[in-house]
């Protein structure tokens, strides 16, 4: 078997043994309605986790994620209750700011060839600032067509529902599927996650690449706040506070390398799921308090990583073997 | 030796003058800014507040220097911060004497750190990675230690260590003055420094010519733990409590902008603890200063963001030597001294 499918497989496997775990002690997760609810409650990270994979994949990091959600969310309050503005009008204002945003991080990245994390630690600060500049009070929103957009969902059957927001990941995962692996940006992301210069001496526009990959996390996570603002109909600057380690776990759960180059965007929604369940399980339980799922979350990524290591290890070893012999 | 200060004084120009510069700002902001006054045997005023309240930083900056000069990163401090002032004020709740509270809330930074060293020197994993996941799992570890809740006390022992004074000066900037005198005296009077140095230029070469880079780099990232410790036990006393989740929050991004802004490159490499200690009272005064003028303290991420982007861009323009015109003069200089 491929041993880049591996981790892959061993998330899923990991995934499949938990929810199994679950649904024995806790019968009743086994319904519609908690699988609803898993892409409904977790659809904000999937959608930014999608973007963050793609960064990851090319060899950089995005902390700006969890701060752009945030963003956008005042944003949209501050547009649709204080000046009356459509939702569909600020929906499209956000997404341009966010992708414009995201993409001058990529130049920056890419033309001072600083450190992705440090570049987009800046763009962390900035857009949190921007977040207490506009306000810092907790903004409802109250549009008929939020209570619309709100209101769609598809019954399962066995009660569960299948919102509009949980659809709208599921699509943003499949199209990511699409970019990553049949389209030839997406080869272009994965060429220089591999090796930078070799991808440059192929002929990859590495500037554009990383410049697109930037302002496609950016234009995500601003998707992932319109969604978080359609969740929780409010904007509040101090929102999605860490969703940023949140995305990256699910990425490297997902059996993403850190390293850039191998990875899947299956595998991320994989681990996005995966980290709904710890907390549905959480949620089941009554006695075990939240931080418990940081715990298990740190310890998976350890596992991961570990596992990953080993991999990349015996994958070395299997390659001086054969150039030896 | 006088021609080697004024080289160093050169170096540290941009950072020397931006603090003056700050400085200077605050006191038009502010006229007070300058005042400092003694009482109850204890100084106070705007300037001994803005050591006071860098210690922490300053401290975590010291750690992050020998880290990022061995071409790492610790993300994981805040989260150790956390850890550290949970054990200590759980154990002086539950009545432990304030020497083992002490020793427990530093052995376990310490031990945090070590982790990190080992997966990142014996693991071969990248640093951000491994610290990552302590990152992650430090907060959810210290709020086990204080089952969810803040925890108070009213130890005396305890809380002098962030209140506290000795011979007028406040202990938290004692702390950090006397760690940042023996973290330089232990790099510069040793060959240590230079060995942190060459880890981080080329830690396969350092390795081949002799050096114990596994071993080094375990001691660097649980010296910067050690730090991390110290600083979560004196916010943990400053506040009388632990606060699980927000104790040190953000603080590893303050310490990396620290070592940043006092001009250790993140690619590993000469370093300097004096200049990164100078950066964290660089961020420090600009923190205070925003408070005095009575902007909202948000702006201090947007302000942050910017003073980011400027030192990249400085540091860019020098690197593609947009300097090497202008410091031509010096250059020559450097040479022939050697």
């Amino acid at each position: 078997m491929n041993a880049r499918l591996l981790p892959l497989c061993a998330t899923l496997l990991i995934c499949l043994i938990a929810y199994a775990a679950c649904v024995f002690q806790f019968p009743a997760m086994f319904s519609t309605r908690v699988a609803g609810n898993l892409l409904t409650d977790n659809a904000f990270l999937g959608i930014a986790a999608v973007g963050m994979t793609f960064v990851i994949l090319s060899g950089g990091i995005d902390l700006s994620v969890g701060s752009v959600i945030a963003f956008t969310g005042v944003l949209l309050a501050v547009l649709i209750t204080h000046y009356g503005v459509h939702p569909l009008i600020a929906f499209a204002i956000a997404l341009l700011i966010t992708t414009v945003f995201g993409a001058s991080m990529g130049v920056i990245i890419h033309y001072l060839e600083v450190p992705s994390f440090i570049v987009t630690l800046a763009g962390m600060f900035l857009a949190r600032g921007m977040c207490f500049v506009m306000t810092t009070d907790s903004i409802p929103i109250d549009h008929p067509f939020y209570t619309a957009l709100q209101g769609l969902f598809y019954r399962l059957p066995g009660g569960g529902r299948l919102t509009f927001i949980g659809c709208l990941m599921v699509l943003v995962f499949l199209l990511g599927i699409i970019v990553a692996h049949f389209s030839k940006f997406g080869s272009y992301i994965y060429a220089v996650g591999g090796n930078r210069t070799s991808a440059e001496l192929m002929g990859v526009p590495v500037a554009r690449t990383t410049i697109g990959i930037y302002a496609m996390s950016g234009f995500l996570s601003g998707l992932a706040g319109i969604v978080f603002s359609l969740y929780t109909s409010a904007g509040y600057s101090l929102a999605a506070v860490g969703v940023e380690l949140d995305t990256i776990a699910a990425v490297v759960i997902g059996g993403t390398l850190l390293t850039g180059g191998v990875g899947y965007i299956a595998g991320t929604f994989i681990g996005v799921i995966i980290q709904g369940i710890i907390q549905t399980y959480i949620v089941f339980d009554g006695t075990l308090s939240s931080w418990w799922t940081k715990i298990v979350v740190g310890v998976l990524l350890f596992s991961f990583i570990a596992l990953q290591r080993i991999l990349v290890f015996l994958s070395l070893k299997r390659a001086t073997a054969t150039s030896g012999g | 030796m006088i021609r080697l200060n004024t080289a160093a004084l050169t170096k540290a120009m941009p950072q020397l003058l931006s603090l003056m510069l700050i400085l200077f700002l605050n006191y038009l902001a502010f006229p007070g800014f300058f005042e400092i006054r003694l009482q109850d045997g204890r100084l106070f005023g705007s300037l001994i507040d803005v050591f006071n309240r860098g210690a922490p930083v300053i401290i975590l900056a010291i750690g992050m220097t020998a880290v990022i000069a061995s071409r790492g990163v610790d993300l994981s401090v805040g989260a150790v911060m956390a850890v550290a002032g949970a054990l200590a004020a759980t154990m002086t709740v539950a009545g432990y004497p304030l020497p083992v509270v002490i020793l427990a809330a530093l052995g376990a930074g310490l031990a945090c750190g070590l982790w990190n060293g080992i997966l990142v020197a014996y693991f071969d994993l990248q640093p951000i990675v491994a610290t990552l996941i302590l990152m992650v799992a430090g907060r959810g570890i210290a709020q086990l230690i204080t089952e969810g809740s803040i925890v108070t006390f009213t130890e005396p022992g305890l809380i002098f260590f962030g209140t506290g004074s000795f011979a007028g000066v406040p202990m938290p900037i004692l702390i950090a003055a006397s760690l940042l005198a023996v973290a330089i005296a232990v790099v510069r009077r040793t060959a240590l420094g230079l060995l942190i140095e060459s880890i981080g230029i080329n830690r396969s070469a350092s390795s081949y010519a002799g050096l114990n880079s596994k071993l080094l780099l375990l001691v660097i990232y649980g010296f910067c733990g050690l730090c991390a410790s110290l600083a979560g036990i004196i916010i943990a006393a400053d506040i009388r409590g632990a606060d699980a989740n927000n104790a040190g929050l953000w603080l590893e991004l303050d310490a990396i902008l620290a070592v940043v802004v006092g001009g250790t490159s993140l690619f590993g490499g000469r370093f300097s603890i004096l200049m990164s200690a100078l950066g964290a009272v660089i961020i420090q005064a600009m923190n205070t200063g925003i408070l005095l003028s009575g902007f909202p303290p948000e702006y201090n991420l947007i302000l942050k963001a910017l003073v980011i982007i400027v030192i990249l861009l400085a540091q860019s323009f020098s690197s593609l030597g947009g300097w090497a015109f202008l410091k031509g003069e010096f250059r020559s200089k450097g040479t022939k001294r050697q």
